[in-house]
């Protein structure tokens, strides 16, 4: 990769946190009311999705056009869907669920350095060295 | 910008979407939050520094948006700390052994429609509102 290339990836990834603090979803307390369906429903991270999922995928159609030695992608085809990918999508939610946290918000609320991330952060570090030591970094 | 609006979470969820675009086309991965910090801690990753900046820009736009943004900066805990250290390493070992998390499955994966990504992407939301409801249940 080259030089110019880094301050870029560095400015996509502040744009990325910039996403997920305006639109709420640094706080446990709207993404667990998107999880209480059964309580007071916040609708609010369908809509943080909705929009993340049209722009990505949209833009994803186009660049694919434009695909060429100088802008590779990652390849289209999706893995099995296999005993691996279902225990751990639901171990994820079980965390997510008790926490509030998936990965991006832990880390962005790093930047504030809140108790809860601080704490978070590392047992998920932990968590992620323990499956890929055991099972391998390359799903 | 005042009051949280469902435009923040719609602006907010584009820029989501805009920042991974950005880092597929420069990294050729699919740059989920997850996958991205997992494979800095393995010592054979060969490109780590792009994952490095990407999520030392994370933390540094979030920070930023704190501080410019009384909504962004809204933080309501909910859990007592063991819980938060228990919810981590469950997060850390699910979305490493799942290979994705609410980025790399739910938003990239949903995104271009990879049915691994949708598949998992149901089930962890699924868990996660049955976890919530029996939470609520079993502490109140």
């Amino acid at each position: 990769m080259k030089a110019g290339r880094f301050s870029v990836i560095f400015l996509a990834g502040a744009v990325f946190g910039t996403g997920l603090a305006i639109s709420g979803m640094t706080d446990p307390g709207r993404v667990i009311g998107f999880l209480d369906v059964f309580g007071a429903w916040d609708p609010a991270l369908l809509l943080v999705m909705a929009g993340a999922v049209a722009v990505y995928g949209f833009g994803m159609l186009i660049l694919r056009r434009f695909q060429n030695h100088n802008l590779k992608l990652p390849s289209a085809a999706s893995s099995p869907i296999d005993r691996q990918l279902v225990i751990g999508a639901a171990i994820f939610g079980v965390g997510w669920g008790l926490g509030g946290f998936c990965p991006g918000p832990s880390l962005a609320n790093l930047g504030a350095l809140r108790i809860e991330a601080l704490i978070f952060v590392p047992a998920m570090a932990m968590g992620m060295f323990f499956a890929q030591k055991f099972f391998g970094a390359d799903r | 910008m005042g009051d949280y609006t469902f435009w923040h979470a719609l602006i907010g969820g584009t820029l989501i979407g805009l920042a991974s675009l950005i880092a597929t086309a420069l990294s050729g991965k699919i740059p989920g939050i997850s996958g991205v910090f997992g494979r800095l801690l393995v010592p054979a990753t060969p490109d780590k520094k792009w994952r490095l900046l990407f999520l030392l820009g994370l933390i540094g736009g979030a920070a930023l948006s704190f501080l410019l943004w009384d909504s962004a900066a809204l933080f309501r805990p909910m859990r007592p700390l063991a819980v938060m250290g228990v919810a981590g390493l469950l997060v850390g070992f699910g979305t490493r052994l799942g290979g994705g998390c609410t980025s790399g499955h739910g938003v990239c994966g949903v995104g271009t429609g990879a049915k691994d990504s949708i598949a998992a992407t149901l089930i962890f939301v699924g868990v996660a509102m049955v976890t919530v409801l029996i939470y609520n249940r079993a502490v109140s």
